[in-house]
């Protein structure tokens, strides 16, 4: 460290040169004074705290890796599959682009499951982060709509069959369901009109949607500081000191090594196992045999296939859809719930609550791949 | 002396750690780089092309036809020769069109004019229009390059 350092201004800086004249119209010493002072919370459970960051870092990913595939990609029914193939075969580094792009959804969707269900269990959406909870979960929401319409892009038969399926379950909503399947399929089938529809979906309403949501959600853990367990929160009320370390560089650095990880991890899964092109999708082609969603789909399709026909005199999938849309809501509704975690009492219930769903999507997701 | 090794430590690591992240810039910036330079085209430089049926080209008019992954231009003068030519003006690219009433080749773009021979009549091109061979063979008009 230089000697003319003084804390909020950064080494090199000073009242006059660039940054001077930059300090004066934006204000960056402000800026600097309060990152330098910003501090977060320590404890024994504090790696759950860095899955946001993590989500974060991998939505950026996704953004930049996404920004370089709409370089060479074409959305419609006749190039979107050729231009995939070009992009991975004959652009320099194309097939790395393109893979991080896939592996690099899959660890986001997997790590907003986890930064959720850790928040969820630590009870940290608690008074007053209920909304922090609520962006939060729509966000998850939002992750799972990015996976569906960008899945369909590559064109292939898979993809062609898989949203057949799943805009097909949007079909079977009472009332207004055929109507959603058409606005969602650009038509009464799955088609190019659909490709269209998907890609503008997939890069522009989405990420519009989500960037402001992300902003909502980090500015909310931003004001509030980052919440602590509830025991930790209980023992520094009766007064043992609150630990805590600088954000900046201390906190940013150790939430770097697990971006890392996640990084290198992706890098690997590109290289060893490359995403399959797969057939060129033919819409009149019969469906390929062992055909299922992405795995984050894979709970709740093999439920629906449990389902029976009719139940009581309804048709069995308006059940299951029903089912599922009533599971969003209560989630997105749980710190509203779950009144003695916002009171600061301990609430087993909705950790039960948790862990249930936690067992009910992993063993369904296993038993969906094993089931034939 | 604990300071100066406590010192010692801080510089290593701070070196190391300077070292990890230009590391991971430069395997970040060199992929991205290389995947923004599009790769060089898939069409081989064309050597000859057919224009069209040597009927279907009436005296005093020009075809412009597809010459690789360029335009060409064939043009039948009012004394019924058949010239042909690269249709890119060499003036900024635009594609240049034959004008029956002044019997000239015209670039809309910028008001350049070439004879039927491709020589600069008026306008700003720097250089005539680049002339390809053209021969008829069975009744097609096929034009090469050189």
């Amino acid at each position: 460290m230089a000697s003319h350092d003084r804390p909020g201004q950064p080494a090199g800086g000073g009242s006059g040169g660039l940054y001077g004249w930059l300090d004066e119209r934006l204000g960056l010493s402000a800026i600097l004074a309060f990152a330098s002072e910003k501090r977060v919370p320590v404890h024994r459970r504090e790696f759950w705290y860095a899955l946001g960051g993590l989500t974060l870092f991998l939505f950026a990913v996704q953004i930049a890796t996404g920004i370089l595939l709409i370089l060479y990609y074409r959305p419609s029914g006749a190039e979107a599959y050729e231009s995939v193939q070009f992009i991975v075969t004959q652009v320099e580094f194309g097939w790395l682009i393109r893979n991080i792009h896939g592996w690099s959804a899959n660890l986001l969707v997997a790590a907003a499951f986890a930064h959720m269900f850790s928040v969820w269990l630590l009870k940290a959406y608690r008074q007053p982060r209920e909304l922090t909870w609520v962006s939060g979960a729509i966000l998850l929401l939002l992750m799972l709509a990015f996976g569906f319409s960008g899945y369909l892009l590559p064109w292939n038969e898979l993809a062609l069959f898989a949203t057949k399926v799943g805009t097909g379950i949007v079909g079977a909503v009472p009332f207004v369901g055929p109507f959603a399947m058409r606005v969602l399929r650009g038509g009464d089938d799955v088609t190019g009109a659909t490709l269209s529809r998907f890609y503008g979906f997939h890069v522009a309403v989405l990420p519009a949607v989500t960037t402001l949501l992300v902003m909502f959600h980090v500015l909310l853990v931003q004001r509030q500081g980052m919440s602590v367990p509830l025991d930790v929160e209980r023992r520094q009320a009766s007064g043992e000191p609150a630990r805590s370390r600088p954000f900046f560089p201390d906190f940013l650095l150790r939430d770097a090594v697990l971006w890392y990880v996640a990084i290198g991890v992706v890098a690997a899964l590109s290289a060893f196992l490359p995403w399959e092109l797969g057939k060129k999708a033919d819409p009149f082609a019969a469906v390929p045999p062992g055909i299922r969603p992405e795995w984050y789909f894979v709970a709740m399709f093999h439920t629906l296939k449990l389902i029976p026909g009719h139940v009581a005199g309804i048709e069995g999938e308006r059940i299951g859809i029903f089912g599922f849309g009533l599971a969003a809501v209560l989630l997105i509704a749980v710190p509203f719930l779950d009144r003695r975690a916002s009171r600061g009492e301990r609430s087993p219930v909705f950790s039960l609550m948790a862990w249930a769903a936690i067992v009910y999507g992993v063993v369904f997701t296993i038993v969906g791949y094993l089931a034939k | 002396m604990a300071d100066t090794q406590n010192e010692d430590r801080r510089r290593f690591l701070d070196a190391v750690l300077t070292f990890g992240f230009v590391s991971t810039a430069v395997a970040v910036v060199y992929p991205v780089a290389r995947y923004l330079v599009p790769p060089a085209s898939e069409e081989p430089a064309t050597a000859s092309a057919v224009a069209g049926k040597s009927t279907a080209i009436a005296v005093n008019s020009g075809v412009v036809f597809k010459f690789g992954t360029k335009p060409g231009i064939v043009v039948r003068d009012p004394r019924g020769e058949l010239h042909a030519f690269s249709a890119v003006c060499p003036h900024l690219g635009c594609t240049v069109q034959y004008r029956p009433d002044t019997s000239d080749i015209w670039c809309a773009c910028h008001n350049a004019v070439f004879d039927v021979e491709g020589a600069i009549v008026a306008g700003p091109p720097p250089r005539p229009l680049e002339r390809l061979t053209v021969n008829v063979r069975g009744g097609d008009v096929v034009v090469s390059r050189g």
